[in-house]
């Protein structure tokens, strides 16, 4: 793996490049596992100013654990936006679906059959609500040719006002206790919802780097126009992209109602602008073609370790979002840089 | 030559307008202009001919700024001039209109006539001033039918054209290059157009025209200059008096040698596709033709003819309104590509990199790319399986660099190719359908591609060849489909047809 990825180093700037430190500094950085280490490098600094400005706190069990749980939802939902990201589209709505989800898998009438029958019920509302609103966003998309971005806009307004319906408003709580103890509890020691987060990660990375499915996805993003007349149904595959982030979204709704033990038209808010620079700082190309779920988990991490870092050295949410910021600006600089190395536009 | 040319600006009695001497341009691997001379006097329109790869569009090029001469002089007034990039072009009264108009459809027609250099006092822009000095173009052109504050995107294609000729104008252009500005008007718009380019030239405006319409460069042209192979064929030719014969004479001839296999003289298979009274209504009508197994079949037309749309109709990229498409007696769904894959039908596409490639995935996953089904199991792709069988291809192609991992977008224009062709090779299919098989593919290598191509039907597939090169298609060829304005217009065997009567019934076909 190694030798490949310098090999495409190597082949895409030819002759005369190595010359300078800094030259060779980025080439290190380029490449497919080049980039994560980058990102392994910043994950680093961060936890080393949390060690240095916290001490024992940043490092004990309990505040890593913390750290995960708060990445596994947002994880999740980031999982499935790499691959509608990497598939050349986009997906606001995210937010909005895990609100809408977690409200319709919440109600009096769904919390009254799962006790009846069994808590599972509400994880399948949950996921069905999430794969109904990904299909529309999907077949809007694909068969529709309407803009990604106006789809998804039109999605985040409607399901979030949707859930406000349902939920008039109120906080639903939720009182099927088999439910929060099974998806709010422990295995081993270690939180489920980190387990989740696990494997989505997990099938996510084999979905997008072993299977037809993920190389389609990078067909269709890298250029749809070739993958059509290779034979590929690039419309469909599009429709199940958006599914797929959707269903994901549903998964986060499970999660956020086990973590908060309620259901609300407020969950998920600003869930899209999260996961998208998460995406993106791992290296996702937001134009399409080349993905990392790798990366991405990377880009949640960062998010969710530096958001520690500054509550526990009680600085405030708005100086978070300037270092947020200005991680992205970074993030993409960086990006730039290796994809005109490999020579294609960013 | 040139002792002939010099009688004729003497019998002016004044420097040419223009005088470009000796231009000389390189690309990579390409010697693109070899010495090309060109003189244009005010108030002349002036005719370029010359087949595709002559080098008309490189030296309208150089003409208009966007690219550099290695050699040769510009005269422009009887002073040497350099034509730095496009705004120079411009500032000097040279204006070029391209065969895609560079118009802006979501502006108005003065806005679009004024772009870069708005009509403006402190910043905002003078709307009644620009619509006023617009609409006295349009009047100035024989069209002030054309409204000002119309948005350009709702015009016809002639109105674009007029359009970027008031564009030119409002620059005080002298010299007007218009390429190839009849290939989207109908009879009535060129017969219009033609009433323009009369009363720019009566007015001393020159104009360059581009056509491979005979029958129009002698209506319109005073003289003609013929390109061929990057150079100056004939220059100064009286446009209404000179013989076909001669024009299409001058045109041809084979200058650069490149080797054609051998056609093999064997029986052929079983008719594996078979066209029949295909059509598109505006692009082309009522085709049909067979291709039997281990056949190469030509289409050979001008741009526009219809050619491309009749192979991307047959792949099903495109949806036919009439007729059917079968291979192998099965008739095709209309409008499905994945009808046309799996009934084992290949498109190498006209533009590779934008059609045929994925850029940043590797040799290996563009080879795969409509074949992925073969590897996976249960979804999951096994990727040595993958590697070896695209290896295989690479090695029997002769892929250079041989190396499957690498990005397919650092490979040549002539390896990327064969990438594409390793793609349907691997899928086994039985019909190959080939859009400009050598275009950005250097000399050598196009021998490489012939050779390729002809193994492919040996193998006992079927294969349609598209080129704008008309001997690439008779050398290619068994035999030669000739198309004009969506009209197949022959069919028979390559070697009982040659260049000059492929270009006699293209040309004279277009006009009548």
């Amino acid at each position: 793996m190694t030798t490949a990825s310098d090999e495409r180093t190597g082949a895409g700037a030819p002759g005369g490049d190595t010359e300078g430190p800094l030259s060779r500094v980025t080439a290190i950085f380029s490449g497919p596992s080049g980039r994560n280490l980058g990102l392994v490098i910043a994950l680093l600094l961060l936890c080393l100013v949390g060690v240095i400005t916290a001490g024992d706190r940043f490092v004990s069990f309990d505040n890593v654990m913390t750290i995960l749980r708060l990445a596994s939802v947002i994880g999740v939902v980031s999982v499935g936006m790499t691959f509608v990201i990497t598939g050349g589209g986009i997906d606001l709505s995210v937010g909005a679906i895990v609100a809408l989800s977690s409200v319709w898998a919440s109600t009096i009438a769904t919390q009254t059959l799962a006790m009846d029958t069994h808590w599972i019920v509400m994880v399948t509302t949950a996921l069905l609500v999430g794969a109904g609103c990904g299909l529309v966003n999907g077949i809007l998309i694909a068969y529709g040719r309407m803009a990604a971005f106006i789809v998804t806009l039109a999605m985040m307004a409607g399901a979030r006002g949707l859930a406000e319906i349902i939920a008039q408003k109120r906080t639903q709580v939720v009182t099927v206790s088999e439910f929060t103890d099974v998806i709010g509890g422990q295995v081993l020691g270690i939180p489920v919802l980190v387990v989740i987060f696990a494997v989505v990660a997990v099938a996510g990375w084999i979905l997008l780097n072993r299977t037809t499915f993920g190389r389609r996805t990078l067909a269709v993003g890298g250029n749809p126009e070739a993958a059509r007349l290779a034979g590929i149904n690039v419309k469909r595959h599009t429709t199940l992209l958006y599914v797929l982030v959707g269903v994901a979204c549903g998964l986060a709704a499970v999660m956020l109602l086990a973590r908060t033990t309620a259901g609300t038209s407020t969950h998920g808010t600003l869930m899209e602008l999260d996961a998208i620079a998460a995406v993106v700082i791992g290296g996702t190309l937001l134009s399409g073609g080349r993905g990392t779920i790798v990366g991405t988990v990377f880009g949640v991490l960062i998010f969710t370790t530096l958001t520690n870092v500054f509550t526990l050295n009680n600085l405030d949410t708005s100086t978070q979002a300037v270092a947020k910021g200005a991680i992205i600006v970074v993030a993409v600089l960086l990006q730039q840089r290796v994809a005109a190395r490999n020579g294609s536009p960013p | 030559m040139s002792s002939k040319e010099s009688e004729i600006t003497d019998d002016a009695g004044r420097e040419p307008l223009l005088r470009m001497s000796g231009i000389v341009k390189h690309f990579p691997g390409v010697k693109a202009l070899g010495g090309i001379d060109l003189e244009v006097r005010a108030g002349d329109v002036h005719c370029l001919l010359g087949q595709n790869g002559a080098g008309k569009s490189t030296l309208i090029k150089v003409l208009a700024g966007a690219h550099q001469p290695d050699g040769g002089t510009i005269r422009w007034h009887g002073e040497d001039i350099r034509i730095a990039g496009p705004q120079d072009a411009i500032d000097h009264g040279i204006a070029t209109i391209y065969q895609e108009l560079d118009l802006v459809d979501g502006l108005t027609v003065a806005e679009n006539i004024y772009l870069g250099h708005e009509r403006a006092r402190w910043g905002v822009v003078a709307r009644t001033d620009a619509n006023r000095s617009a609409a006295e173009l349009l009047r100035r052109l024989g069209h002030p039918e054309v409204g000002p504050d119309v948005e350009v995107g709702r015009l016809p294609a002639a109105g674009k054209q007029i359009v970027s000729m008031a564009r030119a104008l409002s620059h005080e252009a002298e010299l007007i290059v218009m390429d190839e500005p009849s290939a989207v008007l109908d009879q009535e718009e060129v017969a219009r157009l033609f009433s323009v380019i009369r009363e720019l030239a009566a007015q001393g405006v020159a104009i360059v025209y581009i056509s491979h319409r005979l029958e129009e460069i002698r209506e319109i042209g005073d003289r003609v200059t013929v390109l061929k192979d990057g150079r100056t064929a004939a220059t100064g030719l009286a446009a209404a008096e000179t013989p076909t014969a001669e024009i299409i004479r001058l045109m041809t001839g084979r200058s650069i040698e490149y080797a054609f296999p051998e056609r093999p003289e064997r029986q052929l298979g079983d008719t594996v596709l078979e066209v029949s009274g295909l059509s598109r209504p505006g692009e082309f009508r009522d085709v049909s033709f067979t291709v039997a197994a281990g056949e190469v079949v030509g289409l050979a037309g001008l741009v526009g003819s219809g050619r491309s749309e009749i192979l991307e109709t047959i792949y099903g990229a495109r949806k036919a309104q009439a007729g059917t498409v079968s291979v192998a007696g099965r008739r095709l769904r209309p409008g499905r590509v994945g009808a046309a894959v799996a009934a084992g039908v290949g498109l190498c596409p006209e533009e590779r990199k934008s059609q045929a490639l994925v850029l940043h995935e590797s040799v290996a996953r563009n080879i795969s790319l409509a074949s992925l089904g073969r590897f996976a199991r249960g979804g999951f792709v096994n990727r040595r399986d993958e590697r070896r069988a695209a290896d295989d291809q690479v090695r029997a192609l002769d892929v250079r660099p041989a190396d499957v991992a690498r990005y397919v977008g650092t490979l040549s224009g002539g390896n990327q190719q064969k990438v594409v062709l390793a793609r349907w090779l691997l899928r086994e299919c039985r019909v190959l359908a080939l859009d400009e098989p050598t275009r950005g593919v250097d000399v050598g290598a196009r021998t490489e591609i012939y050779a390729l191509i002809r193994d492919l039907a040996a193998r006992g597939i079927a294969v349609v060849v598209v080129s704008s090169e008309i001997e690439e298609v008779i050398g290619l060829s068994d035999r030669v489909l000739v198309i004009s304005d969506g009209v197949l217009l022959h069919d028979g065997p390559a070697d009982e047809i040659d260049e000059h009567r492929v270009l006699d019934m293209v040309m004279e076909g277009d006009a009548a």
